[in-house]
């Protein structure tokens, strides 16, 4: 059970403070899974990093009562010096598990060939991607934050980190933080719209997918970028 | 993988090892990299200025004229001020540099402190002996006179390195002026340091302004402690005391105030 109770976020700006989370709550079980629709600048990938732990709330709680992965982000948490093996056993030292049975995991998943004993730095986008996204599988969460992830990289990639989290870990749970809600729309049971600081609950995915759809409709700007 | 929200202390410990052991090999690869002489640099890299320091300090006889031998003398002055100096320096640039680690939950500002300060103590520590040893050997240096004293003047410095880096490098996390601003202010400490000079050599008014440095007086401990009688040591132990503890109560304040204020 993961559970977020009334969690606000604010941010010292030049013009004072900023509140960019407002007393949001949920709860989240084990096998269940919600996607958050926000624009960018929402405020998305701040929340998800309140919900990893990684920063905390100015107030309000957050209790994980399962293991909760770090924000899967497209390249956060890496070392650019350290190899994608390094990494790997950076992950694992951090996390408690041995690395060498999932070698062959991570080397198979990456395709990285050679590319794996060199330096991340070296790396192309796609390539730090996948190894982003095999470390975090490597580790065995019960809850997986991931923060627009899916929707980089190739088909191929797409289709690899659909089975991995969609299918064979289709018992844990995970939230979804994206501005595409074809995304949304595609891997999750329920959905919230994060917008202006509010997370505001959808009886249904279609429903979030409407109301985000109009909000995008009045203020059609905002969406590019 | 921590299931309970807040962790016993035990489980706590656990983690924190874990992730001190994690951060430390990865900060030695990215230190010092795995070709050539890679972790040896460690060592050598402070070895390097010492022995520096050393032929420097010989060919101008920078002590006076004193009774104690130069390169004792340079070894013990110029290993103090690497222990503390570096602590400091390395620990301002820690979160800069490690801030995509924080991602992960239990990695926090404070391990990432820690890390970089054993790292330094140990290089310091391990140049320290291994030039003692070497200096001893070839007979350019006595054997030291009180070699438990020499520990304890060496723990004292490395306590006070260690509260100034935790100080120094959380601080960072609040202003970009604090990395900028230690440099200089480092440089400046080093004459003053006490390790290019003994207090009993400086006219009084001068001696009492000098004391007023922690560092000051763990130098003079443990040139004590390495001398004996050749030398008249001025020292305080309850003053550095006092100094090393308000620095370090202050030092995890800032680190507590810190990691509620990562900007990622």
């Amino acid at each position: 059970m993961l559970s977020v109770e009334q969690v606000s976020k604010m941010y010292a700006t030049r013009h004072g403070l900023r509140q960019v989370l407002k007393d949001i709550t949920f709860r989240l079980e084990r096998g269940e899974n919600l996607g958050i629709l926000g624009r960018n600048g929402a405020g998305k990938s701040t929340l998800i990093r309140l919900i990893s732990g990684a920063e905390p709330p100015t107030s309000g709680r957050i209790r994980r009562g399962m293991s909760v992965s770090w924000p899967l982000a497209f390249s956060g948490a890496f070392q650019p010096h350290l190899t994608g093996l390094d990494n790997l056993k950076f992950v694992c030292r951090v996390y408690g598990v041995d690395y060498k049975p999932l070698v062959p995991f991570v080397e198979d998943f990456t395709e990285l060939g050679i590319y794996f004993r060199e330096p991340v730095m070296h790396y192309s986008h796609g390539m730090a991607t996948r190894l982003a996204f095999a470390l975090s599988m490597a580790i065995e969460f019960d809850c997986f934050l991931i923060d627009e992830a899916m929707v980089v990289g190739d088909v191929r990639f797409h289709e690899r980190c659909h089975f991995e989290l969609f299918h064979k870990r289709r018992d844990r749970a995970f939230i979804l933080v994206t501005h595409d809600a074809n995304v949304i729309k595609l891997y999750c049971k329920n959905a919230c719209v994060l917008h202006d600081g509010h997370l505001l609950p959808f009886s249904s995915v279609d429903a979030a997918y409407d109301y985000y759809g109009r909000l995008m409709a009045e203020r059609p700007e905002a969406v590019e970028q | 993988m921590d299931i309970a929200d807040e962790p016993p202390l035990l489980q706590c410990l656990r983690i924190q090892g874990r992730v001190m052991h994690a951060l430390l090999l990865r900060e030695i690869i990215t230190r010092f990299g795995r070709e050539n002489l890679g972790v040896i640099w460690l060592v050598g890299e402070p070895m390097l200025f010492t022995s520096g320091i050393v032929t420097l300090w010989s060919m101008v006889t920078l002590h006076h004229g004193s009774a104690i031998p130069i390169v004792a003398f340079a070894v013990t002055g110029y290993s103090s001020v690497l222990l503390w100096r570096n602590c400091a320096t390395h620990a301002a640039g820690a979160i800069a540099q490690n801030k995509s680690l924080l991602f992960h939950r239990n990695v926090r500002i404070v391990d990432v402190l820690l890390t970089r300060i054993v790292v330094e103590i140990g290089g310091a520590t391990g140049s320290f002996i291994v030039l003692s040893l070497l200096f001893i050997y070839i007979g350019w240096m006595p054997m030291p006179d009180n070699l438990l004293k020499v520990l304890f003047g060496w723990t004292m410095l490395a306590w006070f390195g260690t509260s100034l880096a935790l100080l120094i490098g959380a601080a960072t996390a609040f202003s970009e002026l604090v990395p900028r601003l230690w440099n200089p202010v480092s440089y400046l400490m080093f004459p003053i340091s006490g390790a290019a000079f003994m207090v009993d050599w400086l006219p009084e008014r001068l001696q009492n302004i000098v004391l007023l440095l922690p560092m000051v007086h763990g130098v003079e401990i443990l040139r004590e402690g390495y001398f004996h009688n050749a030398v008249a040591a001025h020292y305080n132990l309850g003053y550095m005391a006092s100094c090393c503890l308000i620095l370090s109560l202050s030092g995890l304040y800032v680190v507590h105030q810190a990691s509620r204020h990562v900007d990622f």
